[in-house]
């Protein structure tokens, strides 16, 4: 465990979760569904940085295994529903 | 000597990232159009999430190199996340913006669509149906 920056990486964390936040405004207001897909796509990547550094403080690589995993599933599923915007069969 | 140079690159990497992160929210809040805030929210988080995970990597190699094993294990399933994301965000904003070029939404502002008889889908169903 690395006893190290545990109180910068926590004010980091939090301008995070404001980004979150910020984009959670678009995936609420957004005219079209593209619009709500793209402000999902953003939280996503931003919770897989989160997890790492969430791991990085606690010391446990646990999470960082979950982010790992939380990144290809949310790739599969941007795809998925990219595809079903086309209008096409899957 | 070479630890306080770490943690001063440690410090700019965090606040790029910051920086950079927070950008990609304001600019997806701020953007007119559903292509502008791909630009904005898919750029942004990948440039900041390099930072990010860098200065975690570069702390953790720094640990390895004092004799900490776990600055090893770290520092590898870190760049592991790393090398996911930059495999899967631009692929991912490829098949959004496509998608919403087929969806029917314009950009704004738009005059001509040099696009408008060449982005039909070709499905391998249709061609089976050419075929017969």
């Amino acid at each position: 465990m690395i006893e190290a920056f545990n109180t910068e990486y926590l004010v980091v964390l939090g301008f995070l979760i404001l980004a979150i936040a910020i984009a959670l405004i678009r995936v609420i207001k957004g005219p079209t569904a593209p619009d709500r897909i793209v402000g999902l796509d953003t939280i996503n990547t931003i919770v897989i940085v989160s997890m790492v550094i969430f791991g990085f403080i606690t010391g446990t690589v646990i999470y960082i295994d979950v982010a790992i995993v939380y990144a290809l599933l949310s790739f599969i599923s941007t795809l998925f529903i990219a595809k079903y915007l086309e209008g096409g069969e899957i | 000597m070479l630890s306080e140079i770490v943690d001063i690159i440690v410090y700019i990497f965090l606040a790029l990232g910051v920086f950079f992160n927070l950008l990609a929210g304001f600019g997806l809040l701020r953007f007119p159009d559903v292509y502008t805030r791909l630009h904005a929210g898919t750029k942004c988080t990948t440039f900041g999430s390099i930072f990010l995970c860098g200065s975690i990597i570069l702390l953790a190699i720094k640990t390895w190199f004092w004799g900490n094993t776990d600055g090893a294990n770290l520092a590898i399933h870190t760049a592991v996340a790393l090398i996911a994301i930059l495999i899967t965000n631009p692929t991912g904003a490829h098949a959004l913006a496509r998608a919403a070029y087929r969806s029917g939404v314009k950009p704004v502002g738009a005059v001509i669509d040099e696009l408008a008889g060449k982005s039909e889908r070709k499905s391998p169903s249709k061609k089976k149906e050419v075929k017969k």
